[in-house]
């Protein structure tokens, strides 16, 4: 019977019984049901398929493979640590919506066929905005709402793409969809939806703002589940979906290095965790891009990694808001001196990311750059090159730097409580553990593989990339040219909608009523044209009293619905 | 921003000097990890310009520069006050 369930279906039904438990137990819902999901997934072996047939139809829910177990794997554990960080969380809105949001990226990860994979896609969405709401803001409503608005739309995006790509092809398979030669240009509009609904989820650049806007406006736990699911999920669906699609390794290199610019003059430190983990995504949007072998096994590996140090990242900030109510770098300093626990495992976490030798960036993200470069890649080899630089720069010198050190705040607050900081230390060991012994990680990737990450020659040249980075900071901070801190807002491609758009649009509608009022006379007779016209349309002769397929109602119900979001995304 | 409380007891990086320890200290790995370029150490590297002496470090020092005064301009455009969509 048990393994009848998908593998994110204990958590959906769990999360949603723990409603019912009283609130001292409902925390430890968050640890105890993925313990029993990653068990249940345990239980499953590599190559199992569950089929149903819906409506004649056959549909797949559960998919067991080497890709999927990677993601599966790394989801399990980290829903378990965020649980244990969780555990003094009271408010049961985010226990309930944490594990149903994890459930359904994980049953997403495991999902066959695109019908599954898009009722799963929908469910991060409106489960994981309640994370957003939890803040419990007037800035998080707004956000939130901004956030559920674009999630949604890809959503809505990937299921007019799936229905075309359904009438093309008559399949519903989730299995490689790009063309053998790559190119996006080449494909089925269908197709091509279905990788702009991907590229929404995975903060391609234009796309991206949702993330930077809504993530901080979290809670310190809701942030750490947020940051750690979705983008995630979006970097396997592209590897699944598009592998070896040129055009992702031009998209992947923008997005390692524009966010770097914005992280350096943010002051929000959570924000800046999200402006890296938008860089971060880009390097495996790369890998994804060149499509080797070795290369998916990298973006599987960075993802993997990535969700460890990032989450510590997190984790820590999430600590320093709880003790402090700010994570602005501008009122934090100094706080070393009351919290070193959880100042020496954000330094763990901040030199991972910065793939400091014997850590886990050091052994997982060196496979993308190696095969950019066997790919002849210059320029975006360059690129990353300049965005790993950066990334030391930002996340692993700026975050703990001007949380713990820098000029002391004067703010003499409590460590962390016991279960964030177990949570924590959990993660610091696993990024050492991946460092030390990588052939552990490398087993579990989608592709078997041959890597050996410590030469002498990897080695050397990483710390001269890192220390001179080091240099850089600390030249720039000692000659007063490092840019403070200061209380702040950087506008970024969120401004179009939140600002032009609707300014565009009152104008036009101001616009719009000016000509009536001067026209109206001529205009009435215009309406009753019009009127005829409808008339002639959906009268009883009219094209739109024919019979539609449903196929295609429902394809323009989808155009009609993405047109409203977008609208109401004017409003917001 | 509220001092530091009277009964704050004193650290070690709280002294000036020892921060100037800390730089010192950095100055001198950074001249070892460079100064190994002086022997042919490097291998199986894709690029020739990989095996120029100093490549990575000066790549390195150069991008953090180049970045920090980057993001100093650009701040200039698009700072705002901090409840500019409030």
């Amino acid at each position: 019977m048990i393994e009848l369930l998908p593998p994110g279906a204990i958590l959906i039904l769990g999360g949603l019984l723990a409603a019912l438990l009283p609130s001292r137990l409902r925390p430890w819902a968050g640890v105890v049901l993925p313990v029993l999901g990653f068990a249940h997934l345990l239980t499953l072996d590599k190559g199992f398929v569950q089929t149903v047939v819906v409506f004649g139809q056959q549909l797949t829910p559960v998919r067991v493979d080497g890709l999927s177990l990677t993601f599966g794997y790394v989801f399990f554990i980290a829903a378990i640590l965020g649980g244990v960080y969780g555990l003094q969380v009271r408010d049961g809105v985010q226990v309930v919506a944490a594990q149903t949001y994890v459930g359904s990226a994980i049953g997403a990860i495991f999902a066959g066929d695109l019908v599954t994979l898009f009722i799963y896609w929908e469910l991060t969405a409106v489960t994981s905005v309640f994370l957003v709401w939890a803040g419990r803001t007037a800035r998080s409503a707004r956000a939130g709402m901004r956030y559920l608005i674009i999630q949604v739309g890809s959503g809505v995006v990937l299921l007019a793409g799936v229905i075309l790509h359904f009438v093309d092809t008559g399949s519903l398979d989730f299995v490689r969809l790009i063309g053998a030669d790559g190119r996006i240009a080449a494909a089925s509009v269908g197709v091509i939806l279905v990788f702009i609904a991907f590229g929404i989820k995975c903060a391609f650049p234009l796309l991206h703002n949702w993330l930077q806007d809504a993530y901080p406006e979290s809670t310190p736990t809701g942030t750490v589940y947020l940051s750690i699911f979705t983008t995630k999920l979006a970097v396997y669906a592209l590897a699944r979906g598009f592998p070896g699609t040129g055009v992702l390794i031009v998209i992947g290199a923008v997005m390692t290095v524009f966010p770097i610019f914005f992280a350096v003059i943010e002051n929000d430190l959570r924000r800046v965790l999200t402006y890296s983990l938008n860089n971060q995504l880009g390097f495996m949007v790369v890998g994804i891009g060149i499509g080797t072998e070795l290369a998916i096994n990298g973006a599987a590996a960075y993802a993997f990694a990535n969700i460890i140090f990032e989450g510590l990242l997190f984790m820590a900030m999430g600590a320093v808001l709880l003790r402090t109510g700010t994570c602005l770098g501008s009122e934090l300093g100094g706080l070393y001196k009351t919290m070193p626990w959880t100042a020496a495992l954000c330094i763990v976490g901040a030199a991972s990311i910065s793939a400091f030798p014997f850590l886990s960036g050091f052994v997982t993200k060196p496979l993308i750059l190696d095969e950019t470069a066997a790919g002849h890649h210059v320029v975006i080899w360059l690129m990353l090159l300049f965005a790993s630089a950066g990334v030391f720069h930002h996340s692993g010198i700026k975050i703990p730097y001007f949380a713990f050190f820098a000029h002391d705040s004067g703010k003499r607050v409590k460590e962390a409580p016991w279960n964030m900081l177990l949570a924590m230390a959990v993660m610091a060991v696993m990024c050492i553990g991946i460092g030390v012994a990588p052939e552990v990680l490398y087993r579990v990737l989608p592709y078997p593989m041959e890597y050996h990450a410590y030469t002498t020659t990897h080695v050397v040249t990483q710390y001269q990339l890192l220390l001179f980075s080091a240099l850089a900071f600390t030249f720039l901070q000692l000659t007063g040219l490092y840019p403070p801190e200061l209380r702040s807002t950087n506008l970024d491609f969120d401004w179009t909608y939140r600002r032009l758009l609707p300014a565009v649009v009152r104008g036009v509608a101001r616009g719009g009523r000016v000509v009536v009022e001067a026209f109206a006379l001529p205009v009435r007779g215009l309406l009753d044209r019009v009127h005829r016209l409808v008339f002639h349309l959906h009268g009883p002769e009219g094209v739109f009293a024919r019979t539609w397929t449903t196929g295609a109602i429902a394809f323009w119900a989808v155009i009609v619905l993405a047109a409203s979001l977008l609208l109401y995304l004017v409003d917001r | 921003m509220s001092e530091p409380p009277a009964t704050d007891r004193e650290r070690w990086l709280d002294d000036r000097r020892n921060v100037k320890k800390v730089v010192r200290t950095l100055f001198a790995v950074c001249a070892v990890v460079a100064l190994a370029d002086l022997f042919p150490y490097k291998e199986h590297l894709h690029f020739g310009f990989e095996y120029w002496p100093g490549f990575y470090s000066i790549f390195g020092f150069v991008a953090c520069v180049a970045l920090v005064l980057a993001a100093t301009q650009l701040r200039k455009v698009l700072k705002r006050d901090e409840d500019y969509y409030d």
